[in-house]
């Protein structure tokens, strides 16, 4: 109690002292409350009957039955193993890709081919996933980019965005292919962070490139990767259900279905199941935030490296 | 001085400027493609299989439609009040975060940090804050439910908040002592000593208003208030092009939608291509200095 109070006059003298600092700061802390954290106490109507018109707090609990509703229902399997496999087919090819990108650009000798490259490589993460979209459902198309090619290779000429079995391959190489150069600049920062005399010194001991790489150049980038791997592994749950949206369709729910554009659908677009849908995108979150703390502890285990 | 390069070295390095050769052409042949699409004759278009490294007989006919339709007019229009609003919102409330919390004397500067950190791992859910803004704030249906939900990102502010933080506290105080209050200070000395890193910010909020459409299709109902973004959406992921292709016969329709599909993915996308290589040595910067974060 004397312990708060001291704190609190602390912080009196600090206000008095500094007032011009936290009326600045006072904007930024409500847009925090309102747009942040009220949707979190929002979230209590996952465990109610939420109806517009008694408001949130007004509502009548439920306990748990939305969460039974949800791991009882047809979906649930679909859509959790949707969201995991895209996730673990992102985090499989597209996390290594940037990092193997970074380490040949790294070693190309010739500057001006090097910046042409890595430039060139920027320009479609700057494009919108809208064009994105557009222009795969257009080379996707029966006549169009991609079957020409397939033609090349022999290959029967298909409506590619109508049969499940390719939307994981579409929606994982496209990405790779948008965020490739710009996910590069991260690690080619942290290259040019390790020390050149470390080079020196190899080159004097007779070490050959390929040895430098996996003796000097991985050990001096490893901190990033594992801090980005551990925000990876923290957001599994959460894929880019944005391009989702834009590329599939009905035929191939069965493959491109996953927990946030389940919860769009039910919740927004095509019902409007407050509750229920909260609960469902609850349930992702809690698993999220699970899976970023037992990655950021595993990381601090393996590797001594860590978010928080 | 450089040792002479062994034999396997110089293959490798061969084979990685191939390697980077190829990253290229894939990178740039489907812009290639839509380029010279954009740019084609329609009839010739559609009578044409295979790569299109050259237009087929260049015409400026799609552009024309494109531009003429009143729907990406009028896109076009809500989208630059988006942007230039909306990153100007951004860029004020951004600052003031980063300034209030770089600054060491101010004692709720790590429990406010930690409490905005949370929410980057953690947040309410579409729904919940669809029901605030749309059902509690009465945004819905306005331009300002693309704006204001959004602020500030966590991540830009953390961003801005290290590069503040280099600047020297003694240079600060020194203002202090000849009076100058906390806003002079920001706006005389940080802001100006910041300017790359808030080119950064303005390239990342721009383009993300630019690029955004999904608080669009929540929260927009009036076609009149439609964004670039959310018309494209109907014209290349919905394909009606109809209100562009009328007068045509059916044929002719579905050969000029093809064309003008092409050149509106130019028309949206060109404004960002145009600016992103004045500013690529900014934006290398600022996220590495997001990556050094604490």
């Amino acid at each position: 109690m004397k312990e708060l109070s001291n704190k609190l006059s602390l912080l009196w003298l600090n206000y008095k002292k500094n007032k011009a600092i936290y009326w600045m700061a006072l904007p930024v802390v409500l847009y925090f409350l309102v747009f942040k954290y009220l949707p979190m106490y929002g979230v209590i109507i996952a465990f109610k009957d939420y109806s517009v018109g008694k408001g949130i707090w007004g509502s009548d609990w439920v306990g748990l039955q939305h969460f039974r509703d949800f791991f009882q229902s047809y979906y649930f399997w679909r859509i959790l193993k949707n969201t995991l496999l895209l996730s673990f087919y992102q985090l499989l090819f597209g996390f290594p890709a940037p990092i193997l990108l970074a380490l040949l650009l790294n070693e190309l000798r010739h500057e001006i081919f090097k910046r042409t490259v890595q430039t060139i490589s920027y320009i479609p993460h700057f494009i919108s996933i809208v064009v994105i979209c557009g222009m795969i459902v257009d080379f996707s198309s029966r006549d169009g980019l991609f079957n020409t090619i397939i033609g090349y290779f022999g290959g029967q000429s298909s409506a590619l965005l109508s049969d499940p079995a390719n939307f994981r391959t579409i929606y994982t190489a496209s990405s790779i292919w948008q965020e490739l150069g710009f996910s590069s600049i991260i690690y080619l920062a942290a290259l040019s962070g390790i020390n050149p005399e470390l080079y020196d010194a190899a080159n004097v001991d007779g070490a050959s490139r390929l040895r430098q790489v996996w003796h000097i150049t991985l050990p001096g980038i490893i901190p990033m990767i594992m801090i980005l791997l551990i925000l990876r592994i923290g957001g599994l749950m959460e894929i880019g259900f944005e391009k989702i949206i834009l590329l599939y369709n009905p035929n191939v729910y069965d493959t491109a279905d996953v927990i946030s554009t389940f919860v769009y659908r039910k919740g927004i677009s095509e019902s409007a199941e407050f509750s229920y849908t909260t609960a469902v995108g609850l349930f992702q979150s809690v698993i999220n935030f699970t899976l970023l703390i037992g990655a950021n502890r595993l990381s601090k285990a393996i590797s001594n490296t860590k978010l928080f | 001085m450089r040792m002479k390069r062994s034999m396997g070295e110089r293959l490798f390095g061969g084979a990685n400027a191939i390697l980077m050769t190829g990253l290229i052409i894939v990178t740039l042949y489907p812009l290639l493609h839509v380029l010279n699409a954009s740019l084609s004759d329609s009839g010739q278009l559609m009578a044409h299989r295979g790569l299109l490294l050259f237009p087929k007989g260049i015409t400026m006919e799609s552009y024309k439609l494109v531009l003429s339709n009143p729907n990406i007019l009028s896109g076009y229009r809500n989208t630059i009040f988006i942007v230039v609003v909306g990153t100007a919102l951004n860029l004020l409330f951004t600052i003031l975060g980063a300034y209030t919390l770089s600054r060491k004397s101010f004692m709720l500067r790590n429990p406010i940090m930690l409490a905005i950190v949370f929410t980057m791992f953690f947040n309410g859910g579409i729904i919940p804050s669809y029901l605030l803004i749309n059902n509690t704030l009465h945004m819905g249906n306005s331009l300002w439910a693309l704006i204001v939900p959004g602020l500030i990102s966590s991540y830009n502010l953390i961003i801005m908040r290290t590069s503040f933080a280099e600047i020297s506290e003694s240079l600060l105080e020194s203002a202090r002592i000849d009076g100058a209050g906390e806003m002079l200070i920001l706006w005389r000395i940080v802001v100006p000593l910041s300017m790359p890193v808030i080119a950064v910010m303005i390239l990342f909020y721009g383009v993300g208003h630019w690029n955004s459409w999904f608080s669009a299709i929540l929260y927009i109902r009036d076609r009149n208030l439609f964004p670039l973004q959310l018309v494209l959406r109907e014209i290349l992921i919905q394909n009606s092009t109809d209100s562009m292709t009328t007068g045509a016969t059916a044929m002719d329709k579905e050969a000029i939608g093809e064309s003008v599909k092409y050149a509106t993915v130019m028309v949206a996308t060109l404004p960002i291509l145009f600016i992103y290589p004045f500013l690529q040595k900014y934006f290398v910067k600022g996220v590495m200095i997001g990556a050094i974060k604490e």
